[in-house]
């Protein structure tokens, strides 16, 4: 994966269901999480190594941040360059959380980190509300890689 | 072998009853329990031991989330708006203060006498009050009713639809609740979602 492909970008609803159609050939692993966020920032860690140790597979990691959108530039950025993360890492700027959080997933009580895993055009799903250690992870991974 | 499978299934079902009554908590039209916390006060504080209130804006917060920090003017001014009214604002920390050191009872007093909070600020040491509402996030509102000698829920969900700007909210979730039950109409959303730190429970 080439450095420049990576996104940094405050995205919208529109662009998030976009996402969520997951029109690809490879399994999506979306990640809702924020730097202020300890257990996020936690599994992350595992998450990167994760994406890693499966560079040439068919899965695709998207880091959907909850940042405030004034803290995109100072706080999210700076952290993401920190961290060499080499994945698409998208600010969603959609404050009114209701009208959203149930079409990621209707189980979600809307604390992170929440991870939501898609199999291409979306077939499949599975969404985990809560902090994933690296065994949790991989197994769920596992079971949906194409 | 028929006994043990039925051992087997059994024990799936019990094991499946109690991990979701867990998870589930109360729902819009359940009864609530009372509790009994000690509050930032030094004192222990029940429901009950509010005599003339016809309810209570219950919220699951803390002192380390941005969120709740957020949150904390617009539930001072929630509390100074409906006490009055019969509807105090009664705050409970659930936290495990081995996972986050900011949230034990000790912090819990800095922060009301810092911010002057002028509603009970709770500690639910054991977490059990958090796990029977169901409460996942900080903040995440109940908002109860007296009806009688029950506490019937009315309202479960987010404070408002904006966290980070409360100059832009449009739609005052908490507040349009309680004036609807204060009018003894139904309250038209009774449920809302909102993005939160999670609740940091006991490992």
């Amino acid at each position: 994966m080439s450095l420049s492909a990576q996104k940094r970008e405050v995205i919208k609803l529109d662009q998030l269901l976009t996402i969520l159609n997951n029109q690809s050939d490879s399994l999506l692993v979306l990640n809702f999480w924020a730097t202020w966020c300890k257990p996020c920032v936690e599994e992350m860690q595992e998450f990167l190594r994760i994406e890693q140790e499966l560079e040439n597979k068919k899965v695709r990691f998207i880091y959907l941040s909850l940042d405030f959108k004034r803290d995109f530039e100072s706080k999210l950025v700076p952290f993401v360059n920190k961290r060499k993360m080499m994945s698409d890492v998208f600010l969603l700027d959609e404050p009114d959380y209701d009208a959203w959080i149930n079409i990621v997933d209707p189980s979600w009580q809307g604390s992170i980190p929440a991870t939501l895993l898609l199999t291409p055009n979306a077939e499949n799903r599975h969404f985990h509300e809560g902090q994933l250690t690296y065994p949790e992870l991989k197994k769920i991974i596992n079971t949906y890689l194409p | 072998m028929k006994k043990l499978a039925a051992i087997v299934l059994v024990t799936t079902c019990l094991f499946l009853v109690s991990f979701t009554s867990d998870k589930k908590g109360y729902q819009v039209g359940d009864d609530v329990s009372d509790f009994n916390l000690k509050s930032t006060s030094g004192e222990m504080v029940s429901l009950a031991s509010y005599k003339e209130a016809k309810g209570f804006i219950i919220v699951f917060t803390c002192n380390h989330c941005p969120f709740s920090v957020a949150y904390e003017d617009r539930i001072i001014a929630l509390q100074a708006k409906y006490k009055a009214k019969g509807f105090p604002v009664v705050a409970i920390n659930s936290n495990n203060k081995d996972i986050e050191p900011e949230d034990s009872y000790e912090e819990m007093i800095k922060r009301a006498a810092e911010k002057k909070f002028n509603f009970n600020y709770l500690y639910d040491s054991t977490q059990e009050i958090a796990h029977q509402f169901g409460a996942a996030r900080t903040p995440h509102v109940f908002i109860v009713e007296k009806q009688k000698s029950n506490l019937i829920l009315k309202y479960i969900g987010a404070i408002d639809d904006n966290t980070d700007e409360p100059e832009a909210v449009t739609k005052k979730y908490v507040e349009t609740a309680v004036d609807q039950i204060l009018a003894g109409q139904e309250v038209t959303t009774p449920m809302t979602k909102a993005i939160g730190c999670t609740i940091k429970w006991k490992k």
